[in-house]
C-alpha cells in the first residue's frame, strides 16, 4: 500500500527535478516521503487557500476532488489577489497562499521570503486580444513594445485599419501585468497615462468586446467560452499552444504558485502533489490552465 | 414673464424632474430585470453553482445572503438600539453626544474597502478563524451601525414627550417608561428602518470580500454543529450573492459567467424592492398595532390647518 | 409589604442594567471608531516612518510609478480624480435633489410624494456593485458614441456617483425645508407672493443651512464611493485633459492594488496612506458640516 505513496513522491520528485529549471525551493515539497510511508494512503484535516484570483478557479475544482478522493479532508479556497494569498500565508492565517509570482518578488523583507516556500503547480499562458473590428492577426513583440508605450497610436501602423488604438492595461499590482511586462515589455516601460486600466480579467474582456480598437491581455484560462466581439492575435506568429510554449516559440505565460509556509503538512503536501498530478492534469487542461506534466 | 407665469413655468420643471427620477429607475430596473430574464427559474435559484459548466445555479450564494443579513441584524439591532437610546435618554446633551455622534459620522464615511481590510486583520487573522460568515457580519456591522443608530435615536426622539412625561409622572423609572410607552411608540419606525438597512447589507460587497470569503462549503442540513458544511454554521467561509456578482464579473471563467452575473443582479433588485415592499407594509401593520403612538411625520397639511 | 419592596428593588436593578446597556452600547461606537482611526493612522503613517516617504512628494507630485526605479508615489493625480468627480457629481445632483426636496414638500400632491419617496429608497438600495454594471453596459457606450474616445470617462464617473448620491441630499434636504415655520410660508403668500416666490426668496434661504449639510454629505459619500466608480472612471494613471478624459480616484487605486501588494512594502504603505488621507477628508468635511449645519438640531 505504501510503495504506492512512495511511487507518488518519487513522481513528485522527478517532475519537480525536471522542473527545477527555475530553481525555486520546490523540494521541500517531497522532503517528508518518511511521514507518509506511515500512514495508509488517507488524509484528514482541514486546508485552507487564499490569494490569487487566476488560480482560484483551478484551486477550487481541485479542492472538490480531492475532497471526492479523501472525504476526511476539508478545504476552503479563497481569493483576494496575489498579495493577500501570500500576507496570509505568512501570517499563518492559511496553509497555502496562491499566488502569480513567486513569494520573493512581492516580498521586499528578504529573510520573510525564505521562509515561504513556492510551488509550481500549473502553467498559464496569455494572449493578446484586440476587438474583432481590428483587422490584424500578427504581431511582433516590437510592435506590441511600441503600442504598449505610445509609440503606435493608429492601427494602420501594424497593418490594420486606419483606427485608432485603445490600449487597456491591468492595474500595476495584477500578476497578469507583471508577466506581460516580463515576458513581452521586457526593457520597455508601459506608458500609464495612455488608454484605460481595467481591474480584472471579466473587466478587461468586457472593455475590449465594446471598445472598437480595443487591445489588451487577458489569461487563456479566460477564454475557453465563446467571447463575442474580441479574438486573439498570433505573437511573432505563434499561436499560445501548450507546444509553442514548450518550444519556447509562444513567451508570453507564467506559472501558478501555491506558496506553503515552511514544511507544509502531509495533508497539504499531498493536496498541492494532487494539483500537479497525471491524474488531474485533464481538468486542469479542461479549464484553460497547462498541467505541470506537460510543461517539462 | 409675469411673476405668476415663472411660477407655472417652475412647477413645471419640478414636475419633469421628479419625473425623470422615478421614470430612471424604472429603466434601472427594466435593464437589470430583461438582462437577467429567467432569474426566476428555480434550477437557478437552488442549484449549486459550477466552475465549469453552463448552467449553475446561485443556491449556496442565496443562502449566505440571507443568513449573512439575520446574523448581522441579531448583532447590530440590539447594538445600535442600546446606542440610540443612550444618545437619546442618557447621554449628557451637549460634549458626549456631540463626540459620539462625531465618531459615528466618522464611522458612515470609512470606504468599505478600509472596513474589508481592516475586517481581515481582526476578524479573519488575529482571531485565528478564518474566512467566517461571522467575521463577515461582525465587519458589515460596522458599516451599519452608524445609520441603524441614527434611526434608532430619531425614532425615539420623534416619540411625542407627552408620552413620556405622561409615564415618568406616574412615577415609572426611566427605563421603564422607555421599554413600556417610548419604544412602543418608536417601534415602527424602527423597524421601517432595520428593513432598508437590511437591503443594504444585502447589497454590501466589498467588505465581504476580504471577511467572509469567496467560496461556501458543500452544505449539508444534516451535517453537525461543528461542521463547516453545516449551513447554520457561522464559522465558515459564506460567499454571498453580491460577491458572487462580483467574482464573476471579474474572474469568472464559467462559459455562462455574464449570463449568471446578470441574473444575480436581477436576483437582488428584487430582493431590494422585496425589502422596500416590506419595510412599508410593517411599518403600517405596526403603526395601527401601536395605535397613536407614531407622530405623522409629513403632517405638514394637517399641521397647517390646524394653524 | 415584602412584595412590593422586591418589586420596586427590580424596578431599580431593571434601570440599572437597562441603563447600563445603552451606556456601553454608546461608548462601543466610540470603541470601534477610534480603533479604526488608530488603526488606518498607524498603517498611514508606515509609509513616513517605514519606507521612508516623504509627505509633501505623497501630496503634490503627479508622479505614480511604484514598480519603477526608483519607485515613486505621487499621489497627486488620485486626490485630483476624487475631487472632480465627487464636485461634478455634486453639480448635477445638488439642483435635481433641491428641486425634488422642494417638490415633496410644498407642490406635489400627496399621491406623489408617496410615490417618491419609495422611490427614492429604492435609488439607495441598488447596490453599488449594480450601479457600475449598469455603468459599464449603457452609460459607457453611450458616451463613447456621443464623445468618442473609450467612454471611459471622468464624466462617466461623475454621472454614476450623481445617481448614487441623489437620495442622499434629496432626504436631507427634504428634511431641512420641512423645519422651516410654515409661518414664513404664510406670512411670504399674505404679502402677494406666488408660491415659487415664497419658496425661492424666504423658504430655501431659510432652510440653508440644512440644505448645505445635505450637499456636504453627499460630497463625503462621493468620495468615499469605490466599487461603482472604478468600474466605469477608467483608471488611467494622469491627470484628466477634459470631461471624457479617464482618470483615477483614491479609491479607484486603493480597490485594484491593495490586494494584490503585501504587507510592509512601501507600495502597501502608500496605499495605506491614502486610505488614512481619505480618513482625513472626510474628517474635513464633517467639520465643514458643523460649521455651516444648523446650530441646534433639536
Amino acid at each position: 500500500m505504501w510503495s504506492k505513496r512512495v511511487k507518488l513522491g518519487l513522481a513528485a520528485l522527478l517532475m519537480t527535478g525536471v522542473l527545477a529549471g527555475c530553481g525555486q525551493t520546490e523540494n521541500n515539497s517531497a522532503g517528508g516521503n518518511e511521514g507518509t510511508t506511515k500512514k495508509e494512503e488517507t488524509y484528514s484535516g482541514t486546508i485552507s487557500l487564499a490569494g490569487s484570483t487566476a488560480l482560484q478557479p483551478l484551486a477550487e475544482e481541485a479542492a472538490n476532488a480531492f475532497m471526492e478522493k479523501y472525504p476526511d479532508v476539508s478545504i476552503t479556497v479563497q481569493g483576494g489577489g496575489s498579495g493577500t494569498g501570500v500576507n496570509q500565508v505568512a501570517a499563518g492565517a492559511v496553509q497555502i497562499g496562491n499566488s502569480d509570482v513567486p513569494a520573493a518578488e512581492k516580498l521586499d523583507d528578504k529573510s520573510k521570503a525564505s521562509e515561504l516556500v513556492d510551488h509550481k503547480v500549473a502553467g498559464i499562458a496569455f494572449a493578446i486580444v484586440v476587438n474583432d473590428d481590428v483587422k490584424v492577426d500578427n504581431l511582433t513583440t516590437k510592435q506590441i513594445q511600441d503600442i504598449f508605450s505610445g509609440k503606435i497610436k493608429n492601427w494602420k501602423e501594424v497593418g490594420g485599419p486606419d483606427e485608432a488604438i485603445h490600449v487597456i492595461n491591468r492595474p500595476a499590482s495584477s500578476g497578469t501585468r507583471a508577466t506581460f511586462e516580463k515576458t513581452i515589455m521586457k526593457d520597455v516601460k508601459i506608458n500609464d497615462s495612455i488608454g484605460t486600466v481595467q481591474d480584472s480579467n471579466g473587466a478587461v474582456e468586457q472593455a475590449i468586446s465594446s471598445t472598437p480598437g480595443a487591445v489588451s491581455y487577458v489569461a487563456m484560462s479566460y477564454l475557453i467560452g465563446e467571447k463575442k466581439n474580441l479574438k486573439t492575435v498570433k505573437i511573432d506568429g505563434a499561436e499560445p499552444t501548450v507546444e509553442n510554449i514548450r518550444t519556447e516559440k509562444y513567451p508570453f505565460w507564467s506559472y501558478e504558485y501555491m506558496i506553503t509556509k515552511g514544511e507544509a503538512k502531509e495533508e497539504v503536501r499531498a493536496f498541492i502533489d494532487f494539483v500537479k498530478s497525471e491524474e488531474f492534469a485533464p481538468t486542469v487542461k479542461k479549464m484553460g490552465y497547462i498541467p505541470m506534466t506537460e510543461l517539462e | 414673464m409675469t411673476a405668476r407665469m415663472i411660477d407655472k413655468v417652475w412647477t413645471g420643471i419640478f414636475y419633469a424632474v421628479a419625473a425623470a427620477v422615478i421614470g430612471l429607475l424604472i429603466f434601472f430596473f427594466a435593464v437589470v430585470l430583461s438582462k437577467g430574464a429567467g432569474f426566476w427559474q428555480p434550477e437557478f435559484l437552488f442549484g449549486r453553482p459550477s466552475n465549469t459548466q453552463a448552467g449553475g445555479g446561485i443556491g449556496p450564494q442565496l443562502i449566505n445572503s440571507f443568513y449573512m443579513l439575520v446574523v448581522t441584524l441579531l448583532l447590530s439591532v440590539p447594538l445600535s438600539l442600546g446606542a440610540g437610546i443612550y444618545l437619546a435618554e442618557y447621554a449628557k446633551q451637549g460634549r458626549i453626544v456631540g463626540f459620539i455622534r462625531l465618531c459615528l459620522e466618522t464611522m458612515a464615511s470609512l470606504p468599505s474597502i478600509v472596513v474589508g481590510l481592516f475586517g481581515l486583520l481582526a476578524f479573519v487573522t488575529l482571531t485565528g478563524w478564518g474566512y467566517t460568515l461571522l467575521g463577515g457580519a461582525l465587519a458589515v456591522t460596522i458599516i451599519n451601525l452608524p445609520g441603524l443608530t441614527r434611526i434608532c435615536e430619531t425614532a425615539i426622539l420623534d416619540v411625542p414627550s407627552n408620552i413620556k412625561e405622561g409615564s415618568l409622572a406616574l412615577g415609572a423609572t426611566r427605563w421603564q417608561t422607555l421599554v413600556k410607552a417610548v419604544l412602543p411608540a418608536a417601534i415602527p419606525q424602527i423597524v421601517t428602518g432595520v428593513i432598508l438597512s437590511a437591503g443594504r447589507i444585502f447589497g454590501e460587497a466589498a467588505v465581504f470580500i476580504y471577511t467572509a470569503g469567496l467560496t461556501t462549503p458543500m452544505l449539508r442540513w444534516d451535517a453537525d454543529w461543528g461542521s463547516q458544511a453545516n449551513p447554520l454554521n457561522v464559522f465558515r467561509p459564506a460567499e454571498t450573492l453580491t460577491v458572487h456578482i462580483w467574482k464573476l464579473n471579474s474572474e469568472g471563467i464559467v462559459p455562462d459567467a455574464k449570463l449568471i452575473a446578470a441574473k444575480s443582479a436581477a436576483v437582488l433588485m428584487v430582493a431590494v424592492l422585496l425589502f422596500n415592499l416590506a419595510a412599508r407594509l410593517a411599518s403600517s401593520l405596526l403603526a395601527r398595532y401601536f395605535s397613536g403612538g407614531r407622530r405623522a411625520r409629513r403632517g405638514r397639511g394637517e399641521r397647517s390647518k390646524a394653524a | 409589604m415584602q412584595q412590593m419592596h422586591t418589586k420596586r428593588r427590580n424596578r431599580w436593578l431593571e434601570e440599572y442594567i437597562g441603563r447600563t446597556f445603552a451606556v456601553i452600547c454608546g461608548w462601543l461606537i466610540v470603541l470601534i471608531t477610534v480603533t479604526m482611526i488608530i488603526f488606518l493612522a498607524v498603517k498611514g503613517i508606515q509609509s513616513f516612518t517605514d519606507s521612508g516617504l516623504s509627505l509633501s512628494d505623497m501630496l503634490l507630485s503627479a508622479q505614480w510609478d511604484p514598480n519603477g526605479t526608483p519607485p515613486k508615489y505621487g499621489a497627486l493625480i488620485f486626490i485630483v480624480g476624487s475631487m472632480l468627480v465627487s464636485l461634478g457629481a455634486l453639480l448635477i445632483s445638488a439642483p435635481i435633489a433641491l428641486a425634488l426636496a422642494i417638490f415633496m414638500n410644498f407642490i406635489a400632491p400627496k399621491w406623489f410624494v408617496s410615490l417618491l419617496k419609495p422611490v427614492l429608497e429604492l435609488l439607495v438600495g441598488i447596490p453599488s456593485v449594480v450601479y457600475g454594471w449598469l455603468g459599464v453596459t449603457i452609460l459607457v457606450p453611450l458616451l463613447r458614441e456621443w464623445f468618442g474616445g473609450s467612454g471611459f470617462s471622468l464624466l462617466a464617473g461623475i454621472i454614476v456617483l450623481s445617481m448614487m448620491i441623489l437620495p442622499t441630499i434629496t432626504s436631507i434636504a427634504a428634511d431641512a425645508l420641512a423645519n422651516v415655520p410654515m409661518a414664513y410660508m404664510e406670512a411670504s403668500y399674505g404679502l402677494g407672493s406666488t408660491r415659487w416666490q415664497a419658496i425661492s426668496r424666504v423658504i430655501v434661504p431659510a432652510a440653508k443651512a440644512g440644505i448645505a449639510t445635505g450637499v456636504v454629505l453627499g460630497l463625503a459619500r462621493a468620495f468615499g464611493e469605490a466599487l461603482a466608480v472604478q468600474m466605469v472612471i477608467g483608471n488611467t494613471i494622469k491627470l484628466p485633459s477634459g470631461l471624457d478624459s479617464p482618470t483615477a480616484t483614491l479609491t479607484s487605486v486603493l480597490t485594484m492594488d491593495m490586494a494584490n501588494t503585501i504587507n510592509g512594502t512601501p507600495w502597501n504603505n502608500a496605499l495605506w496612506t491614502l486610505a488614512l488621507m481619505l480618513l482625513l477628508i472626510s474628517f474635513f468635511f464633517i467639520a465643514v458640516i458643523r460649521l455651516v449645519g444648523p446650530r441646534k438640531e433639536r
